[in-house]
C-alpha cells in the first residue's frame, strides 16, 4: 500500500507540475488511477502535456493528466484558470475558434486525437459535450432534439421513439415530456432545457461526456436534479465536468483535478482533495482563501 | 462609527434628486423639447409628402380613377395614361435583380459570417461596402456603355440559342442592347451590398451556443450553417431580400440609362422597357401642362407607397431575427 501523501506526489509528478517539459517523466504506469481503489478502471482518455493558446496568450501552459473510465472527473480552480478551455481541447472545440491553437496529445483509447488524419467531427460525435447555456435547438421539437445527433451522423434509428423514450429516461427528462414531444425545446424551462441537451449528447451514446458548468446558469433545485443526473449516466459513461462550485465537485466526482493560471496543481481522488490537500494553493482555494 | 454617520446623513440629498427627477431644470426640459421637435420633422416630413403629392394627383386621380394601374396604353398626345407598363417594367426589372442577386447575396453573408478567416473578413466587407457607395450615375454609365454593348454582342444571342424557345429569350437582337434585363443586373450588382450585408448582420447575430451546440453533436462546417444559422435567420433574409427589393423598385438613374424607356410590354427581356422611376425622370422636365404632371405624381405616389410598404416590411422581419431566444438582446 502506498500512503495517500505519496500518491499525491506521484499524481502530481505525473500532471508534469513543477517539471520542466523535457525532464517530464512520461511513463504510462504512472498517468493511470493506479491506486487499490480504482485498480479495475482504465484510463479512457490520457493528455499529455497539452498547451492551448488564444492568438498570443497561452491559455493552458502543459497539462498531462489522465481520465478515469466510467468515473466523474471534476476540473476546479478559479475563473480564467482555463478549466473550460481544457475540456474543449478534449473534443477539439477549442479550435473552432479563431486565433485558437492547441499542441499536445490527447489519447482517446490510445489514438491521439490530434493526429493529422483524424476528422475532428468524428471526435465529437463520440466525445459529447454539455455547454454552460442550455442551447437546444429552437427550430426543432423535443424529439428532434434528441435525435438531431444521430441524423447528423447519417446514423439509421432503427425503433426511433423506443430510443427517445430511452435517452429522456436516462436523461431523467422522459415523465415531464413525454406528451409534449412535438413542441419546440425552447419551451422548455432551464433546468429541462439542459436536461434535454444532455439527452441529445447521450442519443450518439459518447464515451466521453464534457460537460463545461453545466449547472451555472441553473436554479438550485433544477441543479440538484443536473447532478443526480451526471451521478447515474457516471456510471455508464465518463464524465469531465468543470464548475466554479467546489461543492459541487465534491458531490458527484471520483476525482478532483485544481487547474490555476493554466496549469495543473493538483489531481488526486476528490476525497483526498478536499481533505488533506497536497499543495498549499489547493488548500488556499477550497479553504477560501482566494478565488 | 463611519458607517452609522453616512446611514444619518443619507436623508439629506434626498430633496436635490427628486428635483432633478421632477424635471424642474429649466436646461434639461428645453433640451428635451429641442431634440423631441427634431425627431418630429421626420414624421411630419413623411406626412407632408403623402398629402402633397395626393393632392398634386388629385386631376389625375379623378379622371383615372384605379383604372389608371391597369390601363396598358400611354398616349399623351391623346391623354390617354396608363401606368401598367412602368409597373410591369418596375417589377419584372425588379424580380430579375432579385432572382440574380439571391444566390450570390447568400453565399456572400455565409461566407463572410461563417467561413472567412478574421485577416480576410475586414477588406471583404469593406469592399462590398464600397459597392454601395458608387453613385449611380456611374453604375448607369457602365451599363450603358459597356454592359449593354456585351450582352447584345454575347449573351443575348447565346440565351437565345440555348433557351431561345422560352418567350424570354426571344426577339430581336438590334439596337443599342438597352433592355429589361441589362437593367436587372445592373440592378442586381447595385442592390447587392444591402442584401449581402443584412444578411451577413443577421447570421452574426445567431448566438455562438447554438452553432457549438450542433458541432459539439459532430457536425460539419455546413451541417452547422444548415440546422444552427440558416433555420432561426430564415425571417431576417428574407427581410434583407425585401429591403433589397425595395431598392431596385425605386432606383431611378441607371435604370433609366440602361432599359432602353419604351412604354411596352414584352414577353421578351431583350427589349426595352421602362420603370416608374425611369418615367418620371424622363418625362418631369418635358411637360407643363396640369394633367401631365397630375399623371406624374401620381406615378410617384404609387411608388413611394410600395416601397414605404416594403421598407415596413423588411424592418419588422429583421427585427424578429434579433429577438431569438437566447440571442445577443437575451444574454
Amino acid at each position: 500500500m502506498i500512503t495517500a501523501k505519496q500518491m499525491f506526489q506521484l499524481r502530481s509528478m505525473s500532471a508534469g507540475v513543477g517539471v520542466p517539459e523535457e525532464k517530464m517523466p512520461f511513463n504510462k504506469e504512472n498517468m493511470l488511477h493506479n491506486s487499490a481503489d480504482d485498480a479495475k478502471s482504465v484510463g479512457k482518455m490520457r493528455v499529455e502535456h497539452l498547451q492551448a493558446w488564444f492568438g498570443k496568450a497561452e491559455i493552458i501552459k502543459g497539462v498531462s493528466l489522465s481520465v478515469a473510465d466510467k468515473k466523474v472527473t471534476a476540473i476546479i480552480g478559479p475563473s480564467g484558470c482555463g478549466k473550460s478551455t481544457f475540456i474543449r481541447c478534449l473534443n477539439r472545440m477549442h479550435e473552432v475558434v479563431p486565433q485558437a491553437l492547441v499542441s499536445g496529445k490527447v489519447f482517446l483509447d490510445d489514438v491521439d486525437i490530434y493526429e493529422k488524419q483524424i476528422d475532428p467531427v468524428k471526435i465529437r460525435s463520440r466525445v459529447g459535450m454539455v455547454f454552460q447555456r442550455p442551447n437546444p435547438f429552437p427550430t426543432m421539437s423535443i424529439r428532434e432534439n434528441v435525435l438531431a445527433g444521430l441524423k447528423l451522423n447519417g446514423v439509421k434509428i432503427p425503433r426511433p421513439d423506443e430510443l427517445v423514450e430511452k435517452v429522456l429516461e436516462q436523461a431523467a427528462l422522459w415523465g415531464e415530456v413525454k406528451d409534449i414531444l412535438n413542441r419546440s425545446g425552447a419551451s422548455l424551462s432551464g433546468g429541462q432545457q439542459q436536461r434535454l441537451c444532455i439527452a441529445r449528447a447521450l442519443a450518439l451514446e459518447p464515451e466521453i461526456l464534457l460537460m463545461d458548468e453545466p449547472c451555472s446558469a441553473l436554479d438550485p433545485i433544477a441543479t440538484s436534479r443536473i447532478e443526480e443526473l451526471i451521478h447515474s449516466i457516471g456510471k455508464i459513461c465518463t464524465i469531465v465536468i468543470v464548475t466554479h462550485n467546489m461543492q459541487q465537485a465534491a458531490r458527484v466526482s471520483h476525482y478532483t483535478a485544481f487547474f490555476y493560471m493554466g496549469e495543473l496543481v493538483e489531481f488526486n481522488d476528490t476525497d483526498i482533495l478536499f481533505t488533506k490537500p497536497g499543495k498549499q494553493q489547493t488548500e488556499d482555494y477550497i479553504t477560501g482563501r482566494f478565488g | 462609527m463611519p458607517q452609522t454617520d453616512d446611514e444619518q446623513h443619507e436623508p439629506k440629498p434626498q430633496p436635490r434628486l427628486s428635483h432633478v427627477a421632477g424635471g424642474k431644470n429649466i436646461g434639461d426640459g428645453v433640451f428635451k423639447w429641442m431634440t423631441a421637435g427634431f425627431a418630429a420633422t421626420a414624421i411630419l416630413v413623411l406626412a407632408a409628402m403623402l398629402i402633397q403629392m395626393t393632392r398634386a394627383s388629385t386631376l389625375s386621380l379623378q379622371r383615372f380613377g384605379l383604372g389608371f394601374l391597369t390601363e396598358k396604353e400611354w398616349d399623351p398626345v391623346h391623354e390617354i395614361f396608363g401606368a401598367f407598363p412602368f409597373i410591369f417594367g418596375t417589377v419584372v426589372s425588379s424580380v430579375i435583380a432579385l432572382l440574380l442577386v439571391i444566390p450570390v447575396a447568400l453565399g456572400v453573408a455565409i461566407f463572410l459570417s461563417e467561413l472567412a478567416p478574421a485577416w480576410l473578413k475586414k477588406p471583404l466587407d469593406l469592399i462590398i461596402e464600397l459597392l454601395a457607395a458608387i453613385p449611380s450615375i456611374v453604375y448607369g454609365l457602365w451599363g450603358m456603355f459597356v454592359l449593354a454593348p456585351w450582352l447584345l454582342q454575347t449573351i443575348f444571342p447565346l440565351l437565345a440559342k440555348t433557351l431561345g424557345f422560352l418567350p424570354l429569350f426571344q426577339g430581336e437582337l438590334q439596337g443599342s442592347g438597352r433592355s429589361m434585363f441589362a437593367a436587372g443586373i445592373v440592378l442586381a450588382i447595385m442592390i447587392l451590398p444591402t442584401v449581402a450585408s443584412v444578411s451577413r448582420d443577421v447570421m452574426a447575430s445567431v448566438p455562438k451556443g447554438y452553432r457549438e451546440g450542433v458541432l459539439a453533436l459532430g457536425a460539419t462546417r455546413w451541417e452547422t450553417i444548415r440546422v444552427a444559422v440558416l433555420p432561426n435567420v430564415t425571417s431576417g433574409i428574407v427581410g434583407a431580400i425585401v429591403l433589397g427589393f425595395g431598392r431596385a423598385l425605386g432606383e431611378t438613374m441607371a435604370v433609366t440609362m440602361v432599359i432602353g424607356n419604351r412604354a411596352e410590354i414584352s414577353a421578351s427581356l431583350f427589349a426595352p422597357a421602362a420603370t416608374i422611376a425611369s418615367m418620371i425622370a424622363n418625362e418631369y422636365a418635358g411637360t407643363s401642362e396640369a394633367l401631365y404632371l397630375s399623371v406624374l405624381t401620381e406615378l410617384g405616389l404609387v411608388l413611394f407607397a410600395v416601397t414605404l410598404v416594403l421598407n415596413i416590411v423588411s424592418k419588422l422581419l429583421v427585427w424578429r431575427v434579433g429577438r431569438m431566444p437566447g440571442g445577443a438582446r437575451s444574454l
